[in-house]
């Protein structure tokens, strides 16, 4: 089970290698969108610091939103994830190695830039720890709902914005205290609370999004 | 136990259409089951409904006499399935795409020669290492084709194997499909032309739209 999970992993990792142009757009658009909001709102450090959080989370869940159709999609236009469906491992391996794969390639990047682009609103470093804290729970809760998403709406036309109109309000939660931890180290408060809720709900979207996507590939490909 | 395939009753809807009812057949080892009709009769229907990837509206398939969807995994084991999509991938070169499968089909890592031995047979040397974009459609055909070589199944479901194939690339899939049915395997394919195997024992199917 575990080599396949790790199968799976290696196969998607190499194929978002040779694909590299896509992933790296998903990557700039996050960078662009977060850099517009100092530029268009100004030099107001007051104002920056309130609406940061708010403004990195949202880019973060768009961000992850575009490259949902990557998880699925291409796979099943060529054919390959019927193969994958018939590997002799439970579907939910299969699945959850394509998740994890989409948070190393989408998620991960993102993590690792979002204190750089956090400087830009003069986040304090302390805030800047959650932040990073906040998107490592966060990203790959979204990486598990939008794959349930995308999953879903497999081979329909026009599937992008549906998964965004399934996917956004189901990341919501995520959205609220993710943006809450960073708020409140901001304004010197704790944010423990707001973190073990975003562990709390990755955890389960870990236990049950894995399942339940497996379940709509299986409708999606009669 | 020698492996038995068996359906029984099988019913196909699609869209509100009944596609076939009632169609029962019994594959052993060593025989090949033709699957013909024209277009829309549900040709792939039936080869999707034998790997487990569309349920049949009534009926049920039996592999050793137990149902396949109890089965799952251990069924799976079993199964070498060859789609209308071929499942290759672009970005992947062809040695590539056969590793990935390898690994994934059967959890191990290939070796070397397996997969160039695989690549040769289907008249793929010296491809190994192109991207599987630049091969052109016959040749993506072969690779897809080589899967069945490098994983050893005793069953396998091909659609449309013939595809895009030349004359050579069609003799070179009748000679693979006669040994696999010598090795005591069975396969299930859709033609439009007879494949005319001399090996084993072949029996046909003719969907008729209803």
């Amino acid at each position: 089970m575990l080599a396949t999970l790790r199968w799976v992993i290696q196969r998607d990792a190499m194929l978002a290698w040779r694909g590299r142009a896509g992933v790296l757009s998903t990557l700039l658009f996050f960078v662009i969108v977060v850099s517009l909001f100092p530029l268009g709102v100004g030099p107001e450090l007051n104002v920056l610091r309130t609406i940061a959080p708010g403004v990195v989370w949202v880019a973060a869940l768009l961000a992850s939103m575009l490259s949902l159709d990557r998880v699925f999609s291409h796979d099943y236009l060529d054919g390959t994830l019927e193969q994958l469906m018939l590997t002799p491992q439970p579907l939910s391996v299969v699945v959850l190695g394509k998740i994890v794969a989409h948070w190393l390639v989408t998620g991960a990047p993102l993590v690792l830039l979002a204190p750089v682009l956090g400087l830009q609103f003069d986040v304090p470093p302390g805030a800047l720890l959650t932040l990073v804290a906040s998107l490592v729970l966060g990203t790959p809760a979204l990486s598990l709902i939008g794959a349930f998403g995308a999953a879903l709406t497999l081979g329909l036309r026009g599937g992008g914005v549906l998964v965004s109109l399934l996917v956004l309000p189901l990341c919501i939660p995520v959205l609220i205290f993710g943006a809450g931890a960073v708020e409140a180290s901001i304004t010197g408060a704790s944010a423990e609370s707001h973190l073990s809720l975003l562990g709390a709900m990755l955890i389960l979207a870990l236990l049950f999004a894995p399942w339940a996507t497996a379940a709509a590939l299986r409708i999606s490909m009669e | 136990m020698s492996p038995r395939l068996e359906a029984h009753a099988l019913e196909c809807v699609r869209g509100g259409r009944t596609l076939f009812q009632n169609l029962s057949f019994a594959l052993e080892a060593g025989e090949l089951l033709e699957v013909t009709g024209p277009n829309g009769s549900g040709k792939t229907s039936l080869l999707r409904m034998l790997c487990g990837l569309l349920a049949p509206a009534a009926g049920h398939i039996l592999w050793q006499g137990k149902k396949i969807s109890s089965l799952k995994e251990e069924y799976l084991k079993e199964l070498a399935y060859l789609g209308h999509a071929g499942g290759v991938k672009a970005e992947l070169s062809a040695a590539e795409n056969l590793r990935l499968h390898c690994g994934l089909a059967d959890g191990r890592r290939p070796r070397d020669e397996q997969i160039g031995a695989a690549l040769a047979r289907m008249g793929l040397d010296g491809n190994e290492a192109r991207p599987a974009k630049t091969l052109s459609q016959g040749q993506q055909r072969r690779l897809a084709l080589a899967r069945l070589l490098v994983s050893e199944r005793a069953l396998w479901v091909l659609d449309e194997p013939l595809t895009a194939l030349d004359s050579t690339g069609v003799r070179l899939i009748r000679s693979v499909i006669e040994e696999h049915l010598k090795a005591g395997g069975l396969a299930v394919l859709t033609t439009h032309q007879p494949l005319e195997v001399s090996a084993g024992r072949v029996g046909q199917i003719r969907l008729v739209p209803i």
